[in-house]
């Protein structure tokens, strides 16, 4: 059914950390390896080991350089995956129901036997969060691992995402952005989570927080003058052992 | 976006097809007997052959009858619905034209209507994107409701008509033209916008994620040709408007008439493929492109 429902009782999404992704992909792998064997129809290749190798992804870490003003440019890694929006444009577009939006947890998902691969929830998405599988002919997007987080098999540390288990930079967190008083809310709050592309309204769950502001090199220079050194020679201890070895 | 040849003859052939139905509808011209027969198959082949060719596009096209379920949301949905009923509306007045000798104006008129709101369903399911700021405008609609009546006109022989229309659908043209080029900068999208690091400085894109394009680049961030805009915008307009109007102002004749077509379905289609492959989605701020 494609009509959104008027709210959901939670909101499970992802908060990604700006400032601490390093950048590895461990996310991007972590979610194909899962993916492909869990939900609906594996993520093909084409040409895997030719020399135009492309495939379905359902999370991909793009990277930024931003120059401000004056400063040191900065490197942002900037992992993008589906926002599970409350107001989602690919849910509405879509013309046989495949595509919908859980009214228990705001899980956008696709239910791939009935999709007809028109493609036309991928041009509504703006985030570039849908993509068709080549070899299947159906719409793959993140599930928010609907297949782990419920999945009582389990054990209890593993019932997350698996790009959230995965990255070994802490950088991504995954609760219910419905409650504000869930770790991620209050995460979000702390550090001024913001929503991407807000004009195009639509309410996205995911957060993400800002990397944080740089140290300026020549600041630091003035509020920290280098200190010279006390003493040229150790002494005590250390000074004995650095003169024994010396002479040895 | 990525202009596939099947969508592209889709949108230009059903266009006209349900143009010329809709002028049948309106008994224009009052055709019985074999003549009638002549014009509903051209209408029907263009129509409901453009219906088909759009199925080639799909992943699984077995699936095609799920696409009448979601009318309540979707456009596309919609667009079924209306197509099926022009074409089954019109087919009743055709057998009535071709076998009875008979018109029912009522219903020609219902099916005329029908006809046109399957080209505005089917404009809609571009005009609604916001991701894709050149179509997101009710000037969309216009465009392709103005061509599918001038286009009609052309084809149903009443060349009063499409004088006025040809034209008319032309000026849409342009306008749609003018205000495309400046949509994606009125949007607001940009790469701040994108990546929400505005507030810190300048953003460039440095690493796509991968090393090879992928299928939101092939389909979406679609770049090939623009350099050739202008000169196809040109031909277009030639093509499409210009030329039939000059063919139509001459004494008539079948020839003249046949070119006329000819040149203005031409024009339509180089008109539809600027429509996909000029048209920027704001996914491509996240690769660096527009
Ligand atoms: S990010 Fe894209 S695919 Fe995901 S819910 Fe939002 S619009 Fe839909
Ligand atoms: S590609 Fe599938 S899920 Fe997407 S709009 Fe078409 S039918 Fe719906």
């Amino acid at each position: 059914m494609t009509t959104l429902p008027e709210t959901t009782d939670r909101k499970l999404g992802l908060v990604i950390d700006l400032d601490t992704c390093v950048g590895c992909h461990a996310c991007v792998v972590a979610c194909k390896g899962w993916n492909t064997e869990a939900y609906g129809a594996p993520l093909s290749d084409q040409d895997p080991y030719g020399a135009e190798p492309s495939g379905t992804f359902l999370n991909r870490v793009h990277s930024y350089e931003v120059q401000p003003e004056d400063g040191a440019a900065q490197l942002v890694h900037f992992p993008k995956s589906c926002l599970h929006c409350e107001d989602a444009p690919c849910v509405t577009v879509c013309p046989t129901g495949a595509s919908y939006k859980r009214a228990e947890d705001g899980i956008v998902l696709v239910d791939e036997s009935a999709c007809i691969g028109c493609g036309l929830c991928a041009w509504a998405c703006p985030y570039g969060a849908r993509e068709m599988d080549a070899a299947e002919g159906v719409m793959k997007k993140c599930t928010l691992c609907v297949d782990r987080i419920y999945n009582e098999n389990l054990p209890e540390q593993d019932r997350v995402p698996a790009c959230v288990r995965t990255c070994p930079a802490g950088a991504r967190h995954f609760g219910d952005l419905g409650d504000p008083e869930s770790d991620v809310s209050r995460l979000v709050a702390a550090r001024g989570g913001m929503d991407l592309m807000p004009e195009q309204g639509t309410r996205p769950v995911n957060k993400y927080l800002p990397p944080r502001p740089r140290d300026k090199l020549d600041q630091m220079e003035q509020s920290a003058p280098r200190l010279d050194p006390v003493i040229e020679e150790p002494g005590g201890f250390l000074g004995w052992l650095d003169r024994a070895l010396e002479k040895l | 976006m990525h202009p596939a040849p099947s969508v592209i003859a889709f949108t230009t052939l059903s266009g006209i097809g349900f143009g010329l139905l809709a002028w049948l509808g309106l008994g224009l011209p009052p055709v019985t007997g074999g003549t009638a027969f002549a014009f509903f198959t051209i209408a029907y082949l263009l129509a409901a052959g453009g219906l088909v060719a759009s199925t080639f596009h799909l992943g699984h096209p077995e699936r095609a009858l799920l696409a009448f379920t979601q009318w309540r949301t979707s456009w596309l949905s919609r667009e079924a619905w209306a197509s099926v009923a022009a074409l089954l509306v019109m087919a009743v007045c055709g057998a009535g034209a071709v076998f009875f000798d008979t018109r029912i104006p009522a219903l020609g008129w219902i099916g005329s209507a029908l006809c046109m709101l399957t080209v505005w369903a089917t404009s809609m399911i571009y005009a609604q994107l916001a991701t894709v700021p050149r179509w997101n405008t009710p000037l969309t609609p216009v465009l392709f409701l103005s061509l599918a009546a001038a286009g009609g006109a052309l084809l149903a022989g009443q060349p009063d008509f499409a004088l006025v229309l040809l034209p008319l659908s032309g000026v849409v043209q342009v306008v749609w033209w003018v205000r495309g080029d400046r949509a994606l900068a009125d949007s607001r999208t940009d790469m701040a916008s994108a990546t929400g690091l505005g507030g810190t400085g300048r953003v460039r894109a440095f690493e796509p994620p991968h090393t090879s394009p992928n299928y939101l680049m092939r389909e979406m961030v679609f770049r090939i040709g623009r350099k050739h805009a202008l000169k196809l915008r040109a031909l277009a307009l030639l093509l499409g408007y210009v030329l039939p109007c000059l063919l139509l102002l001459i004494p008539f004749s079948h020839v003249f008439a046949a070119l006329a077509v000819g040149s203005h379905l031409g024009g339509v289609a180089a008109s539809r493929w600027l429509f996909f492959a000029e048209a920027e989605h704001v996914v491509g701020l996240y690769y660096g492109k527009s």
